[in-house]
Order: structure tokens, then sequence, then C-alpha cells
């Protein structure tokens, strides 16, 4: 059995579990809305709740700001998330690598898919201009990129990436009201799945509401969150690139 | 009040260079129409509906005779035609077009003054709907004075209107100017416009006519009852610009956002089928006295803010331009602008105070429209609290008339009932702790906020004279805007774009041409 690590919220002493919450309940401010907001408090596990704020901030609807000692611990030990394991790897390493390991372009298709126009993530990784000073894999001597852009279905997708040979689809979804970045993305590994080629290609995931975990129980390779850099992108693809050729004894050939 | 050297013969000239540019794109505009503009008229002429697939009558028809090749000659022209046949309305006249056995193909018949007769009524009945909508606006607001500037704008995004009205109320009440619905994310790409009250919408809620009767009657609501003006807004962009501007005309709407290149640039629309469609929304906006907001702001999004701070103020020119040229008064030219530039850049208060205020002067007459940041907000809420506070305080300070207000939200999800709250009384406070803050600070002639300005007015001079040079066509198709390249028959919606016929008919745009 592992031992324990448990975890507590710090406010300025050690495991006194201090933790703030704001929130609105549909009453009008009173003694009795006060005492609401309390029981909301300690029913999340918060003792000894101070309702810092109680204000009308519609009508019929009170904000709160409450602070409390949370009972709650978190054991350490027990917890294991996946992580995209790549090295860090340089631009010029990758150029290198592609270069020495792979000896062709590596190609990548991305596309924001289903209604989602955002093509803020999109285009942060893929166009030239990049993201935080990392320039975009359209900017690599080693990658060809087709970015397209917003609103693509699927299957256009799909299509696409079979026609230019794809070695990567990038799939980005910024919008994730009621789940349909999960159907979209998933919608998207099926069909490649039915297709039959899902071995021959890395399927990506990314967007702000996106992780890893996320992005392999969809049956993608890997997932990227906010604030993900080009670089880290072509990193993991290079990597898993050479990996597969290693284990295949070489890469197809164009 | 503290101002910034503005060299008069600088913006004179950047006026000039694009007005010329605006000229240039006006010859095609002039000579070609949309499925868009033609299905906007069907409407304002009073066809109405969807078939029993669910397609909009308007649709059906511009469809059918684009298909047929008859659509050069204006769908008024063939309705005018099927009026003096006998129809009894403009809504029996659409349904032969849309469903009659037998194609009216332009020859023959009526003489030209018999069909413009038969028309005449309903074009007299379309203006009167854009009118009596937007006197009854004038009046509740003559009732019920708007609160001061900068008027707080925010947005509610349920994807459910019945919802939307509730959270309108609710901004209004924690004192809210301007409500907008942000529209469905898909809905810029349809070249339809739904029907109906809609309850469900990815990123937004669809515009509808509908959608706008309800959220108006919410809005008007929260007015009578709060005793101010609340102003309701709208999007009239993507690929039925027009006919939401026809919708949000005859709704009562106070302001659009409607943008001469946003499309383009933004969303990929082919830039002959936007330069034809914002022409004629803008005539109708026009008309209606509807304060558009241009999309200037998103530019800094994608291309650096203190880089490129000289494309927005050189596209503020040009849309100021197109809406001239549709009629358009100053008071109407909600030009936008953005506070975007990375927060931790040393001073980056002062370049964006430099900005604010170098466009305040430059359009004194216009409800210039001050937008939050966007782009670096993390999800770090207490920290983006902060940002939107020096952003409000550069508004007032600067005279802003519009403010979009920044929710600390921005990056984690649509805003909440207590974000918009919670945005709206940090406003209210830095809006009333520095009310005339302005009027008491000058800043030094040869100081760092004068020294911004007076480059960032040099550049976008430069950039008009290439742009001018090159016309906007190649410019775009360079990149000059917002870094997005887009070619001149490339783009969503290049095959709804119809050259007219000699003969081309439309009363109705030619009745807006005349009044201005």
């Amino acid at each position: 059995m592992i031992p324990k690590e448990l975890i507590r919220a710090y406010g300025d002493r050690h495991n006194d579990g201090m933790v703030q919450m704001s929130f609105v309940l549909p009453i009008v401010p009173s003694a009795r809305a006060r005492e609401a907001a309390k029981i909301f408090a300690m029913e999340h596990g918060l003792a000894d709740p101070l309702v810092a704020t109680m204000e009308a901030c519609a009508e019929g609807y009170t904000f709160f700001v409450v602070y409390g000692r949370s009972k709650h611990a978190v054991d350490l030990a027990a917890i294991e998330v996946p992580e995209v394991s790549t090295r860090a790897l340089s631009r010029d390493e990758i150029e290198a690598i592609i270069k020495s390991d792979i000896g062709r372009k590596v190609v990548v298709v991305g596309a924001c898919t289903g209604a989602d126009a955002h093509t803020v993530g999109i285009d942060a990784i893929l166009n030239y201009k990049g993201y935080g000073g990392d320039k975009g894999l359209e900017s690599y001597k080693g990658f060809e990129a087709f970015n397209m852009g917003a609103q693509v279905e699927n299957d256009q997708l799909a299509a696409r990436a079979r026609a230019v040979g794809a070695d990567a689809i990038l799939v980005s979804q910024v919008i994730t009201q009621r789940d349909c970045h999960k159907e979209n993305g998933k919608a998207l590994v099926e069909l490649i799945k039915s297709q039959g080629w899902r071995d021959e290609v890395l399927l990506l995931f990314g967007g702000p509401r996106i992780d890893h975990k996320l992005a392999l129980d969809l049956g993608f390779d890997a997932g990227f969150g906010p604030g993900t850099k080009p670089s880290e992108v072509a990193a993991f693809v290079v990597e898993r690139l050479r990996e597969k050729s290693l284990v295949r004894g070489g890469l197809r050939s164009e | 009040m503290a101002t910034v050297p503005v060299d008069v013969q600088k913006v004179a000239r950047c006026r000039e260079l694009a007005n010329a540019i605006a000229a240039d794109v006006q010859q095609f505009i002039d000579a070609h129409t949309t499925v868009g503009v033609e299905r906007t008229i069907l409407r304002a002429y009073g066809a109405e509906g969807v078939s029993d697939e669910g397609v909009p009558i308007v649709n059906l028809v511009v469809d059918r005779y684009k298909e047929a090749g008859l659509l050069d000659r204006g769908i008024a022209y063939f309705l005018a035609r099927a009026l003096v046949r006998g129809a009894r309305s403009v809504k029996e006249a659409a349904e032969e077009l849309a469903y009659g056995a037998v194609m009216d193909d332009g020859t023959g018949g009526p003489t030209e003054l018999e069909a413009n007769a038969a028309i005449a009524p309903a074009t007299a009945v379309a203006l009167a709907r854009i009118d009596h909508a937007r006197d009854r606006r004038r009046a509740l607001k003559l009732a019920h004075a708007p609160g001061d500037a900068p008027l707080k704008y925010v947005i509610v995004a349920t994807g459910n209107i019945h919802d939307d009205a509730l959270q309108s109320k609710a901004a209004a009440f924690a004192g809210a100017d301007i409500v907008a619905v942000i529209r469905a994310t898909a809905q810029s790409l349809l070249d339809y416009v739904p029907e109906g009250a809609t309850t469900e919408g990815f990123g937004g809620t669809f515009a509808t006519q509908e959608n706008f009767r309800i959220i108006r009657a919410a809005t008007n609501e929260a007015t009578r009852s709060g005793g101010r003006y609340i102003h309701q807004t709208n999007y009239s962009s993507g690929l039925c610009m027009a006919e939401i501007a026809w919708m949000a005309a005859v709704e009562g709407l106070d302001m659009l956002l409607n943008d001469a290149m946003y499309g383009i640039l933004f969303r990929d629309i082919n830039m002959c089928r936007t330069f034809v469609d914002q022409y004629v929304s803008r005539r109708l906006i026009a008309r209606a006295g509807i304060v558009i907001n241009t999309g200037e702001d998103n530019y800094l999004t994608t291309a650096d803010a203190v880089d490129k701070a000289h494309t927005v103020l050189s596209s503020q020119f040009i849309n100021e331009a197109f809406a001239f040229r549709a009629g358009l008064r100053e008071e109407q030219l909600g030009l936008g602008h953005a506070y975007e530039i990375d927060p931790w850049i040393e001073d980056s208060f002062l370049l964006e105070l430099s900005q604010a205020q170098l466009v305040r002067q430059i359009f004194p007459n216009h409800p210039i429209k001050w937008m939050p940041p966007t782009k670096h907000k993390t999800g770090d809420i207490f920290f983006a609290h902060v940002h939107d506070a020096m952003f409000n305080l550069v508004g007032v300070a600067t005279n802003q008339s519009i403010e979009l207000l920044g929710m600390f939200s921005e990056a984690v999800h649509n805003p909440m009932l207590m974000d918009r709250y919670l945005s709206l009384k940090a406003a209210r406070y830095v809006h009333s702790a520095c009310k005339n803050l302005g009027d008491e600070i000058t800043f030094r002639s040869d100081g760092r906020i004068a020294r911004r300005a007076v480059q960032v007015l040099d550049e976008a001079l430069e950039q008009l004279e290439e742009v001018a040079r090159d016309g906007i066509w190649d410019a775009i198709s360079r990149g000059a805007f917002a870094d997005v390249k887009r070619t001149r028959n490339g783009g969503k919606g290049y095959n709804g774009v119809v050259k007219k016929h000699a003969q081309y008919v439309n009363p109705l745009l030619d009745a807006l041409e005349a009044q201005s």
C-alpha cells in the first residue's frame, strides 16, 4: 500500500483549509439569504463559513462571497495523470530530426471542426506567426502544414488529410457548450477508424478546455491545452513519428 | 481636456485616400448584386415564412432565379411583374415566384411603367416600416434618457433567447446601457436566416426576426422600469448581413455590428460578396438611424497590438469612407478599437491611452467603441479584473462613447450573471471616480503619449497611401489588415455574386440612395 500524501488548501497556516467561493443564489438579500449562503457553503464542505459579501446583483438574485475552511484533503499518492511525455526540443533540434531520421517533409493538416468558428488556437500552432514568440509549423522547413480554418466538417478534414498523405491531424475546439467538442472529436476518431487508417496517422486534439487525459479518452494520441507552443506540438509529432519508424523499421516512403 | 498632437492636414489626407479606396470599390458594388441583397429586397417587400422543409421562401425564390440565370434583372423586377399579372399581395407574388409551374423569363408581358406602378406601393410600405420603427425607438429614448458616456455595453450569450431576455434585464438592473446578444458561432456562414424563436445555439443565440422581437420587448421593459434607455445590439455580418440589417431596422434595434471588411478577414467570406452586401446593409442602417459598430478591435487579436496599431486607424478611415458612401452620418459610426496590448510591456497603459485619445480626436462626432482586453486574459480572474479596471480608466479619461466592458471570466466561459454584475460595478466605480479626469490633465507635448500618437497617425497615413496605390483588393491579398490574406475570388459566398443587367431593377435601393 502506498502511503498517503494528504494535502489541504492553504490560507495562512498549514492545513487551515481556507478557500474563497463566490456564487449567486436566486433570492433577494436578507438575513435568511445570508443563512442560506452559509448552509450552501457548509454543504460544500466549508467549516465556519464567513459571508463576506451579500449584494443584490439582479432583481431577485444575490451575489455572495464566502470564506471558509474546507474540510477536504487530497491524496497526492492516489493521483495518476497521463502527461504528454515528449522532451522539449528546440526548433533546430526538430529540424535536424526531420532531416536525419525522417528524411522528408512531415505533413500536418489542422482545422477547427464542426460549428466552431474560432481559429485562434489552430492559427497559433500552424500559421507562420505562431504564438508567444514561438513560430508556427508553417515556418519549419521540415513541415508542410495545411490549415483548413474554421467550421470544417470531419469528413472534409479526413478527406483532405488522406489526399495530402498527412502524418498528423490537428483538431482545435474552442467552443465547448454542451460538450460539442467531445462529440466532434470522438466523431473524427470513429470516422477514421471506420475508414481503416487510424494506425497511419497521429491525431492531436487542442483547445482551451482540452487536456491530454480527455484527448486519450476520446481516442486521440495527445491533447494540448491552453498556452501550448507550436514547438511542443512539433516535438511531439516528430518524436512519435521517429518511434513509429523504429517499430516499423522505416517510415512510409513518399 | 488632455489632447495629443494631431496634424489636421495628415488627417485630411487620410480621409482623401480612404475615399479614393472606397470609390474604387464602389464601382464594383454599383455593378453587382448578390443573393443576400436580393433576399433582403424580397423580405423588405413582405415575403416571409418558410417552406414545408423549413427553407425561407426568400431563399427559394432567389435561388430559383439565380439558377435560371435571371437574377441579374433584380428580384423586384419579377416581383413587380407577378403583381401586374394579378398576385393580390407581395406574399402571394413571392409564392408564385417560388413555386409557380411556369417561370417568368422576364420577356414580354407588362411594360416597365406598369411594373413600376405595381411595385411602388410596396416600396412605400417597406420604407414606412423602417421609419415607423425608428420613430418609435426615438420616442422611447426621448422619454427615457440614456446613461452618460461611456455607455456600458455588455453581452449575453446563453443560446436561448428567453434566457437572453432574462439576462438582459438583469444587466440593465446592474447598470448596463447596451445589451448585445452574441450570435451563434456558425451563423455568419449560413446563407439563410433561421426562422422563429430559438432556444439552442452554440456560443450564442441565432439572429432571427422573432428573436429580435423578443429581446427588444425585454429591453424596452427594462427601459420603462428603470427609467434609463437600454440599447439593443445584434450582428449584421456574415453572408446575411443585409437581411439582418433589414430585420434589425424594422424590429427597432439600436446598434449593429457591421463592418466593411470583418467578414473577409475573420470569416473568410469572399470580398466581392462582402463589399456589395455591406453597402446594401448600410443603406438600410442609414435610413433606420442605427449605430454601427465596426470591428477593427479584432485586428489586434491576430496582429501585434503595438506594431500594428496603425492598421486599426487606417481601417477606421476606410470603414468611415464606405459608410459615408452608403449614406451613414458621423453620429452613426461606432468605429471600433481595443485595449489589447500585452499588459506586461512597460508603459503599455501609456500606449493604450495614446491610441484611445488619438481616435477620439480624429473622430470627434462618432460614437466610437472602446473594446476590452481579451487576448491577454488567461483565466486568472483576479488579475483580469484589475486589467479591466485599467481599461475602464482609459475609457473614461479619453471620453469614449461606447465601452464594451471586459469580463474577468474571458477565456473561461461566456459571461455569467455575477461576472457581468461585478464588471458593471467596477466600471461604474471607475467611470464615476474619474468622471472629469480628462478635463483636469494634460499630456506633455513632447512626452511618450504624444510621440506615440504622432507615430501611429504617420504609419496609418503611410499604409493608406499604399492601399490607395494598390487598391484594397490587392492590399487584402497581401495581408495589410490583421495579418490575414484573402484573394479576390476566394472565400465563401463568391458564387452568390451576380453582375447586374443593364436594366437591373431595385426600386427600394433606389429610394434609399435618393435620400442622401
